[in-house]
């Protein structure tokens, strides 16, 4: 603790700057899983194996199909999404009228397939995948060095969450789709054909999940573990955030980032276990989270 | 199916809803044992009935609500059953329901405006209002913030908006005060003036009798009596028993 006052700034914000990156895939994926949960009610447990996939589908196309970051942006959400398409309609759909646990249950035997198979593919040790061009080199600060990739991923994921909130909350899709959590019964009623928006909002959370695994390919390796990592974190995360609450998964996943980075810098000790502390408090003192509502 | 019970109304106007011989389930439990009746193209038509008789089932049965329907809902001649839910208010059917269904996640201006038009023909926003004035500048606040009497009307107002020509309204006095009943009670009026047709669940049959052009009683999941708004007067010993009253 003596060093508490003696951190080099480099090695502060350098901490902070890699808070605010793993803050920014917690956003996005508990963003995703805020979306899944608030409209179907279920845990999606596949959520991290889906982030996964969304890599190697970036990898896959540049390594077989030559096609690059660019292209892999697009391409591996709408193909992360349509995997969830299929989920959806095929298994997720007849689990909604049983208890929410098997919805959990499901997911979470999904994600242990998906890595499985993935592992068995391509084994453990994870795949590098370059940074594209365009976004090489850094820019020196001042009081930071900022690669250029990293300051991307950052405004890219701020601006898809901020985009998915407006939709969400300002929309009038978005109104179908809060009313629809509320009382699809009379939702449907009123004429709106509730599961197919549930399908599809399945199908974009799980899109976001993929668009954060393309961004994460360059930084952190592409493996078939890299979900199972960070899924219990976020999970904390959308916890802490209440669940299914679009605002809170977006400022309790960057800012537990932040404050992670901080744990880093100041007790590196307790870093792994900071966001759980900080579950176990928010679940004692306001159960149903910092921006959630009792239900 | 065989039906017997709709030979003693006189057809005047033409059939917008005909329910014949409806047999609805929750799960295992049948609690619709052969409902039948007749709504007329602009008539106000309530049901009566004490808890439990099968009133709200009947509605929601109309909307596909409803686990297992057998038998006969037409409505313009369009068959029901089997229809895929969202589809029956596309065809101009709009519901109230008992809990009004006011969403708070979601703006008065956002519930007044949610449901789809279906139909040509619907109510403006400002000619809601005017109906409604106690809506008006109230758009941005959020749904279940108004009072009760102001999300019944929000109920209402928001399916005048989609063209629907029939309207399923479900106890739209229960649990106000006479005051605001009594508005509820003139934009009832003034819907009916408008060539609205609509069907009422009440338990209020001193309000009912003030709005309806018939009243079908029913009882244990059935339709057991039909009573023509004039003859409510020489009908009332008749209806203090079915209603417990």
């Amino acid at each position: 603790m003596s060093q508490l006052l003696g951190i080099p700034p480099q090695a502060l914000f350098g901490q902070l700057l890699l808070g605010l990156i793993n803050g920014s895939f917690y956003a996005l994926l508990s963003l995703g899983l805020a979306v899944i949960f608030g409209m179907l009610n279920v845990v999606n447990m596949a959520h991290g194996a889906l982030y996964m996939v969304g890599a190697f589908v970036a990898w896959l196309l540049l390594s077989h199909a030559g096609i690059g970051y660019w292209g892999a942006l697009v391409l591996a959400p709408l193909v992360v999404g349509a995997v969830g398409l299929v989920l959806e309609r095929t298994m997720l759909r007849r689990l909604y009228k049983v208890d929410h646990l098997y919805g959990l249950l499901l997911t979470f035997g999904l994600a242990l397939i998906f890595e499985g198979a993935f592992r068995h593919q391509y084994g453990v040790s994870g795949q590098p995948y370059p940074i594209p061009d365009l976004l090489k080199g850094g820019t020196n600060l001042g009081f930071m060095y900022l690669p250029t990739y990293r300051g991307w991923v950052v405004a890219a994921s701020l601006l898809v969450c901020l985009g998915t909130w407006f939709a969400i909350e300002r929309t009038k899709l978005g109104a179908y789709l809060r009313a629809a959590t509320e009382n699809p019964t009379l939702v449907q009623a009123f004429g709106i054909n509730v599961p197919v928006m549930v399908s599809l909002t399945y199908g974009f959370g799980v899109a976001l999940a993929g668009l954060a695994g393309v961004l994460a390919a360059p930084i952190y390796q592409v493996s078939p573990l890299m979900g199972s990592n960070l899924i219990i974190v976020v999970f904390a995360v959308v916890v802490i955030g209440g669940m299914g609450s679009i605002l809170g998964a977006i400022v309790t996943g960057l800012g537990l980032g932040l404050l992670e980075g901080l744990t880093k810098v100041f007790y590196p000790e307790a870093s792994n276990i900071v966001v759980f502390v900080i579950m176990a408090v928010v679940l004692m003192v306001k159960p149903a989270g910092l921006f959630g509502r009792e239900r | 199916m065989p039906d017997g019970a709709m030979t003693k109304t006189a057809h005047t106007g033409t059939a917008m809803l005909e329910i014949a011989d409806l047999h609805g389930y929750y799960g295992e439990s049948h609690v619709l044992h052969g409902v039948s009746l007749e709504v007329r193209q602009g008539e106000v038509v309530t049901l009566l009935g004490r808890n439990g008789a099968g009133k709200t089932s009947t509605m929601r049965a109309i909307m596909g609500i409803m686990g297992k329907r057998t038998g006969s809902i037409r409505f313009q001649g369009t068959e029901l059953i089997g229809m895929a839910q969202h589809r029956i208010p596309r065809l101009g059917i709009g519901y109230v329901p008992e809990e009004r269904g006011i969403f708070s996640s979601l703006s008065v201006d956002e519930n007044l405006t949610l449901p789809p038009v279906v139909k040509d023909g619907g109510m403006t926003v400002p000619q809601i209002h005017d109906l409604f004035p106690n809506l008006k500048g109230r758009g941005s606040t959020q749904g279940t913030r108004l009072s009760g009497g102001e999300q019944q009307m929000l109920a209402i107002a928001r399916i005048l908006r989609t063209g629907a020509t029939l309207i399923l309204l479900d106890e739209p006095t229960e649990g106000l005060a006479p005051v605001i009943i009594e508005q509820i009670g003139v934009a009832v009026r003034a819907l009916k003036a408008r060539g609205f047709t609509i069907v009422l669940v009440e338990q209020n049959f001193r309000f009912a009798a003030t709005i309806a052009d018939r009243h079908y009683v029913m009882e244990e999941g059935h339709v057991v009596d039909m009573i023509p708004n004039d003859q409510l007067d020489a009908n009332m010993d008749k209806l203090h028993t079915y209603l417990g009253v």
